[in-house]
């Protein structure tokens, strides 16, 4: 499958706007909410529900991305993964921060008592630390300083985190509702399995046909447009 | 190759889209319709039609009830969990309108004399209707204080004519996927299933409830009738009831198959037993913003604290 379709580097712009736009429609969302009293009989339920929500539909879309690339070819896309990343880190702290201010109100005993004993508070809590550092270093200079191949395999938690977050899930709702995040680990599992599938084929003597995808990334310092002439 | 398969629905079932777009006017004048049916049978309680629901009439105020500020009408009855609805917080708002609570049933059989059945109607003047506003703490952590109007359940017991066998009370809630589309999922173990044991049925506290805020019963908040068990974890409380079976021997209810270590026979409310998932020491009361201590037994420790003496209440949770 290859779609032709490549932005002009104002177009490109014009698709990022878009996307960062609607990326904060979740969060207006629930401002507009606040302010006019719609956000149900337990607002603070439905604050920490929705920044949640948002924070894994943000990591599903993030690792969509490359599946996405290799199968159209629309290279592109990956200009769009760093801001959907950050997105998703930025919902995950708004998400903390509920948990923290709004449900508990900086109650640290309590606090501290469910990261130790509450395990879906425990693997959520770490499925967060392990987005900061994916955070701190998305900028070009990171990666820089980091190099490629490493910031690469540091930024290969998210897999790991993608997996805590579903067990996070899991095991905060009750059997009525798992339908929830059935449909998340199911979608999660799609997005891995891919992954996993390419890596084995990659282990292949013989790939039966060349894997364009398999490829390393690239990292530029400047835009590869410009650099490579398109 | 083409099969040919009959449609699902005959086209005389199908509703004329005017009849469908009228449905509202239709469920009020029905509402009407059994309202004068009430006042033409010299009926107790007296009911009239109210802009948000129809009032029911000559209701008594309760000693039992709490002095707490009731949580607003649209809160009660716009939150819950009613899962035969769906599994959100709001499904049962949304979907409950299918319920069709005229003509109902509930029959009471099991260790009694005789299996009996009575109409809803026939129910609502077994005695004086009260209002007891009560404290609602449910097992996810949040609670509320609600006005329910009903009367004790032991004025159904007494009707019962149970036999010396019977120490349990088992209430069946209806099971209707056409009525109530989320049956058909398997998330619990269907009808859903509740129980008391006999003497905490008994207790002046526990109630049937018919009304809420002085009116009818709301579809969402298990119309017609519901067991209230104030002093119980919210799920214990089954809603929309249509059998009420006695039995000799402690029912395993559709929550202790679901999770048999999350959730046991008892489930009073109890601070210091967490839910293996959670912590209960603390609740969201609804409307509030800084949650607040859990009571043993959410507050009614004092009236049913001795049901429970030498009992310990971490092995029976």
């Amino acid at each position: 499958m290859k779609i032709a379709f490549t932005p002009s580097p104002i177009q490109l712009s014009a698709i990022r706007a878009a996307v960062f736009v609607v990326a904060l429609l979740p969060l207006s969302w629930l401002l507009y909410g606040g302010l006019t009293d719609g956000l149900g009989a337990n607002p603070i339920e439905f604050i920490t529900h929705q920044t949640g929500t948002w924070t894994f539909n943000l990591l599903l879309i993030t690792l969509t991305i490359t599946p996405l690339r290799t199968l159209t070819r629309m290279h592109w896309l990956l200009r769009l993964r760093r801001m959907l990343g950050l997105f998703c880190f930025f919902y995950a702290a708004l998400h903390f921060t509920t948990y923290l201010w709004l449900d508990q109100f900086f109650d640290l005993h309590a606090i501290a008592r469910d990261i130790f004993k509450r395990p879906f508070i425990t693997v959520g809590f770490a499925a967060f630390v392990l987005l900061v550092p994916l955070a701190a270093t998305s900028s070009n200079r990171a990666i820089r300083q980091l190099g490629g191949k490493r910031w690469q395999s540091l930024h290969r938690s998210v897999y790991l985190i993608g997996i805590f977050a579903a067990i996070h899930y899991f095991w905060l709702v009750k059997i009525t509702a798992v339908i929830y995040p059935l449909s998340y680990a199911a979608l999660l599992a799609l997005l891995l399995a891919w992954r996993i599938k390419r890596r084995i084929a990659s282990y292949g003597p013989y790939p039966a046909k060349p894997v364009v995808s398999l490829l390393p990334i690239q990292f530029f310092r400047s835009r590869p447009e410009e650099k490579t002439g398109g | 190759m083409l099969i040919r398969r009959p449609p699902d629905v005959a086209p005389s079932e199908i509703t004329e889209p005017a009849l469908y777009a009228g449905r509202r006017k239709f469920i009020k004048a029905a509402g009407l319709g059994s309202v004068a049916g009430a006042l033409g049978m010299s009926a107790t309680p007296l009911l009239a039609q109210t802009t948000r629901g129809t009032r029911i009439e000559g209701v008594r105020k309760s000693p039992l009830s709490t002095g707490e500020k009731p949580t607003p009408y649209e809160s009660v009855t716009s939150y819950g969990n009613f899962y035969e609805f769906g599994p959100d917080k709001d499904s049962p708002a949304k979907n409950a309108h299918r319920l069709r609570t005229r003509p109902w049933t509930v029959s009471v059989e099991g260790e009694v004399k005789r299996p009996q059945t009575f109409a809803i109607d026939d129910i609502l003047k077994w005695a004086p209707l009260e209002e007891r506003i009560y404290r609602m703490r449910c097992v996810e952590g949040w609670s509320m204080v609600v006005p329910w109007v009903g009367f004790p359940l032991s004025e159904l017991i007494k009707r019962a004519e149970i036999t010396g066998n019977a120490k349990f009370v088992e209430f069946i809630t209806l099971s209707d996927s056409e009525q109530m589309p989320y049956v058909r999922t398997p998330v619990l173990d269907w009808p859903y299933l509740e129980a008391l044991r006999l003497d905490e049925a008994m207790h002046p506290l526990a109630i049937l409830a018919v009304g809420l805020y002085g009116e009818v019963l709301p579809k969402q908040n298990g119309a017609p009738l519901r067991l209230v068990v104030p002093w119980k974890y919210g799920f214990k409380s089954a809603k929309s009831i249509i059998k009420i079976r006695f039995v000799s021997d402690a029912p395993r209810t559709s929550w202790m198959r679901a999770g048999p270590r999350e959730y046991g026979f008892y489930s009073n409310v109890n601070p210091d037993v967490e839910h293996p998932r959670w912590s209960q020491a603390q609740e969201r009361r609804l409307g509030e913003f800084l949650k607040r201590k859990t009571l043993p037994f959410n507050g009614y420790a004092e009236q049913v604290g001795q049901l429970y003496s030498g009992m310990d209440l971490r092995t029976y949770f």
